[in-house]
């Protein structure tokens, strides 16, 4: 099923930067005009409908502060994801170390309800990564003592979570105040992040993001350990002869995934949220996948990806909000997006040419095992 | 994702008067629609809560025709995601909102704050503002009805009830429905099984097949999906509808249901808006004003239990009936409600203890 | 239990096993040939729209569970244009295949909720199907049941005894051997990658035309990411993968019959984390025991391929 039968396609040995930023946009521009399409085909109107989906959202400065709160989950997330796969790490479960990072942070939040300090906040966060770091120690400990494949573990402890943290809003958790609904009591002053822009919702967790993402980048291009995750992921028996330890390795990938998460979570819940409420999180966990390739796993470019992908589910209310398009179109349109960002990673990848090559199989950083 | 439910009042409207003030002045929007948006926890397909509603959104747009415009915003997630959408709404100069979810409260009243203007409508809460009204549904009188059915139809006395999560308003309709079935048949027993969703066809058929294989000959629900209507139908069991009329299911077995009727207090809230008389107001209706309707009754219900439905329907709707009349004992025997008293609206608002018979 | 009772609990389970099975075992042979399509829920979705959709404008229960199995190859073909052909990152391309299978799902599905529809037919043997026990237990079920079995059966004996079925193994433990000794590597991976959108579209028309008989938005309710994790309790191995879908639907079964007579006293919450936490619990005793080791996923899983010549 090769492309053709007289243009030979071999990969690219370096990557022109120019490409890089192009073929993104030439996915949107593709985007736009398959969407273009399906909106007149559905009966609304293309320009109205691409305008309030990818313009609008970005006119105002609320707007913009918006998607830095809807963002700022994925980013975190994906960095942590990113460097897991990077090693072949497979953890799909961070949405359940997001809901449990969520737990503690906010177990902690509900602890000293009545009381005020400037450690509260931090003191949540410690929790709130301590919290995912041990949800996540779970797969850890199966994958590297008995073999069991993380895939599995990590995405059945999701549901887990979210049970988990139901009977607690059900249970313990519950507003004394609240006429018995399934939530917690609002957190104090204290335990909420400071928002830094009057009148919007961007909290300091926003920064913070994107801060994690450059220690992200720092981490995987300039240390030794970020060496070895790279070398573990791309040759793993070139790191054998290396000496280096898988089994570090493998808890480093998920401590740092499952800690992001956790702190993620924590965020959501002293941030936009400020309680704790049977569901934390619309898809985060797993959302964050999308955008840790999109990003190609480089901590740079998932910031790049988590504002696009936010930008496209605020897109998509707004096209709701504004044009009437029911959330299925919207759904449809995002689905087609992401396909051409995906399929435009060709374009950087390989070049089509008339020579022969030898076959090979490309590491872009995948498998799972 | 958790969903409606159920509340309303005591915290109720402080400013009330206020709230026809800061309409800014219909006339100044004479010209225009009006425009109403609405919040959705589900997808208007769910067939169940949030297709209710959308049909009330549908009794605007037939009332009013071109005088008001109508948008809807679904499968909104409840947590940051809603705030920003209820703001989108109120920003796209939508005059009326309507959020339909128990877990849009907090993020209405703080949406609210902001659009002084802008007047909100929030569903299954306790909250109010100057701009912001509560409004929920007596479900419970409809089980009251459908307890009183079950009761005659009943052989082995054992019923079936698929719940979602145990908050006031489910446990509530539990306790109703087997009250209601004992005074006909006062050995009946309710066993309950917790899917742990709204929404989750399968599970939601594999939970009534468990309840019937334990001998249960009534089944009801307080899930989304019609799967338990349909799994009753096939297996023989009487069985009643939740929010929608599920009938087209089980034709023979599916007796009744209980429809969530929103479209005549959405079509008054949005008149009031448009003559410039909207106030802040917190509401439980049910029977009396039409927010609560039975379905009809299957053919194969004798005469005599429609009959009996219908006496407790009435007399709901003229007051001489109450669903939670005391004597009302606990699951441990200890009595809860003196004879001949009536729970007030507060104790029921807040129900998380269940009654005699009740197997949860 | 008294063994009435036994049957019609085992009857449920089969319920809610199957639609499980055949998302799964599609999976398992697309992972077999070293591809990873995490889109099993978007393809099955799919599948249970276009098979209810069918269903009902024709009248015809077999032209929709055929319409449901398109439906999962058009979508599975997409998968493959993109991470096959185009080389795109087969996780992140899963992902998208799910969302964009929800929104068209319910595109697709709007005029046709809250119908019925006649559901599949079951076997009915007159006198046999009538004795109890075996009756109801072996030669009562509707004819996806039987395929679901004759599919565990086949595909085990494919992967271990055909000649095909080396090949795919071939292919997915080292691709670039596979390629070398003259084997068409991408060619047997799009057949793989469309036999697993076939196998989720069966489960996915499984649900709306047997298991529940009805269309609703999002009734696929997670069941594909299920059936991602059971391949992965399977360690690859079909014997194993229908072990794992009865395992997993026999604990959610029996948690609802538990609550229905009491509960036990434990939480519904606690209750519904049985399933999830049981395959855990059993796959790490599995590896505990003597099969340590050989719970290894094809070599090749996930990673692109991209011949030059």
């Amino acid at each position: 099923m090769s492309l053709s039968t007289s243009f030979k396609i071999e990969p690219r040995r370096e990557i022109p930067r120019s490409l890089l930023y192009a073929t993104p946009l030439l996915a949107v521009v593709l985007t736009v005009v398959a969407g273009f399409f399906i909106f007149l085909f559905m009966g609304y109107d293309p320009f109205l409908s691409l305008y309030h989906f990818f313009v609008s959202p970005l006119l105002t400065f609320y707007g913009l502060s918006e998607l830095m709160v809807k963002a700022a989950p994925l980013i975190m997330i994906g960095v942590g994801l990113a460097i897991g796969f990077r090693a072949n790490v497979w953890n799909i479960g961070a949405e359940g170390q997001l809901t449990l990072g969520a737990i503690t942070g906010g177990v902690v939040a509900l602890a000293f309800w009545n009381q005020e300090g400037i450690w509260i906040l931090p003191l949540m966060c410690i929790a709130g990564i301590l919290g995912g770091m041990a949800y996540a120690a779970i797969p850890a400990f199966l994958k590297t003592h008995l073999n069991v494949n993380e895939i599995l573990t990590s995405l059945m402890l999701t549901y887990v979570a979210t049970l988990f943290l139901s009977t607690l809003v059900y249970g313990p958790l519950k507003d004394p105040m609240g006429f018995n609904f399934p939530q917690s009591r609002m957190f104090g002053d204290s335990a909420l992040l400071p928002i830094l822009l009057e009148g919007t919702r961007m909290h300091l967790g926003t920064v913070l993001a994107l801060l994690i993402a450059v220690a992200g980048w720092v981490l995987m291009t300039f240390t030794i350990v970020g060496f070895q995750i790279r070398v573990l992921g791309q040759a793993p028996a070139a790191a054998r002869f290396a000496g280096f330890s898988r089994t570090k390795l493998i808890w480093l990938c998920l401590m740092i995934s499952g800690g992001l998460a956790g702190l993620a979570g924590t965020f959501e819940v002293s941030g936009p949220i400020g309680q704790l409420i049977p569901v934390i999180t619309p898809g985060y966990g797993f959302t964050a996948i999308i955008v840790a390739f999109l990003g190609r796993l480089h901590p740079l470019g998932i910031i790049l990806s988590g504002l696009l992908m936010a930008l496209s589910y605020i897109g998509g209310e707004n096209a709701q909000v504004e044009v009437g398009l029911p959330q299925a179109v919207t759904g449809v349109f995002q689905g087609l997006l992401l396909f051409f960002l995906l399929a435009s990673d060709f374009l950087v990848r390989y070049r089509i040419r008339r020579r022969a090559a030898v076959p090979q199989a490309v590491g872009a950083a995948q498998p799972a095992e | 994702m958790i969903k409606p439910h159920s509340r309303r009042h005591f915290l109720a409207g402080s400013g009330a008067a206020a709230g026809a003030l800061a309409l800014g002045g219909p006339a100044a929007f004479a010209a225009d629609p009006l425009k109403v948006g609405f919040v959705y926890v589900g997808p208007v397909g769910d067939f169940g809560w949030t297709h209710g509603h959308d049909l009330g959104r549908k009794a605007i747009e037939k009332e009013f025709g071109d005088k008001v415009k109508t948008t809807f915003v679904e499968s909104v997630a409840e947590g940051p995601d809603a705030e920003r959408v209820i703001r989108q709404l109120a920003a796209a100069g939508n005059k009326l909102i309507f959020t339909t979810s128990f877990g849009f409260m907090n993020q209405t009243v703080r949406v609210a704050k902001q659009f002084p203007k802008v007047m909100f409508e929030h569903a299954t809460g306790y909250q109010t503002a100057k701009n912001v009204s509560a409004y929920n549904a007596r479900f419970y009188e409809g089980r009251d009805v459908i307890g009183t059915i079950a009761g005659h139809m009943t052989k082995t006395g054992k019923f079936g009830y698929i719940a979602s999560f145990p908050i006031p308003e489910v446990v509530m309709g539990i306790n109703a429905f087997i009250l209601a079935a004992r005074k006909v048949r006062p050995d009946a027993e309710i066993k309950v099984v917790w899917v742990n969703s709204w929404f989750d066809p399968g599970k939601e058929a594999d939970a009534t097949k468990a309840l019937i294989d334990q001998g249960c000959d009534v089944i009801t629900q307080h899930t989304d999906s019609p799967a338990p209507i349909q799994t009753s139908g096939s297996r023989g069991v009487w069985c009643f509808g939740q929010a929608s009329d599920m009938s087209s299911f089980a034709p023979d077995q599916h007796l009744t249901a209980i429809l969530d009727v929103w479209g005549p207090y959405y079509v008054e809230r949005t008149r009031a808006v448009l003559d410039g008389t909207w106030q802040t107001s917190n509401v439980w209706q049910g029977f009396k004003e039409g927010m609560v309707e039975m379905s009809p009754y299957n053919k194969n219900l004798p005469a005599e239990v429609v009959a009996a439905a219908e006496k407790i329907r009435k007399g709901i709707i003229d007051g001489s009936h109450h669903s939670f009349t005391g004597p009302i004992k606990d699951q441990d025997g200890k009595e809860r409600v003196a004879a001949g008293e009536r729970m007030s609206d507060e104790a029921l608002l807040t129900m998380d203890w269940y009654v005699e018979g009740v197997t949860a | 239990m008294a063994p009435d009772a036994a049957v019609l609990v085992i009857l449920t389970v089969v319920g809610a096993a199957t639609p499980l099975l055949f998302a799964a075992l599609g999976e398992l042979v697309v992972e077999k040939s070293g591809v990873l399509n995490l889109g099993v829920e978007g393809m099955m979705i799919l599948g249970a729209v276009s098979a209810f959709a069918v269903a009902v404008s024709t009248g015809s229960g077999a032209l929709g569970v055929v319409a449901g199995m398109l439906a999962g190859m058009a979508m599975a073909f997409i998968f493959g244009v993109l991470t096959l052909t185009l080389a795109a990152n087969q996780v992140a391309t899963g992902l998208a295949l799910t969302i964009f299978g929800l929104g068209l799902s319910s595109l697709m599905g709007a005029s046709f909720i809250g119908i019925p529809v006649e559901p599949l037919a079951k076997l009915s043997i007159p006198g046999i199907s009538q004795i109890p026990i075996i009756g109801p237990l072996f030669f009562g079920h509707d004819a996806l049941v039987y395929l679901s079995f004759a599919a565990v059966v086949a595909i085990a004996w494919f992967l271990k005894k055909s000649r095909a079925g080396m090949i795919l193994r071939a292919v997915g433990e080292s691709d670039i051997s596979a390629h070398s000794i003259g084997y068409n590597v991408i060619a047997v991976r799009y057949r793989a990658v469309l036999f697993g959108g076939a196998m989720a579209g069966l489960g996915g028309a499984f649900l709306s035309l047997s298991y529940t008989p009805l269309w609703n938005e999002g009734m696929t309710a997670g069941r594909g990411w299920i059936a991602l994790a059971l391949v992965v309790f399977s360690s690859w191995r079909p014997w194993r993968l229908l072990v794992g879908a009865y395992l997993f639907g026999g604990v959610t079964i029996l948690q609802l019959y538990t609550q229905g007579a009491g509960g036990l006293g434990i939480p519904a919450q606690v209750m519904s984390m049985l399933p999830y936490l049981a395959t855990i619990l059993v796959l790490a005793v599995i590896a505990a025991g003597p099969w340590k080791g050989r719970l290894d996923a094809p070599a090749c899983l996930g990673k692109p391929f991209r011949p030059s010549t």
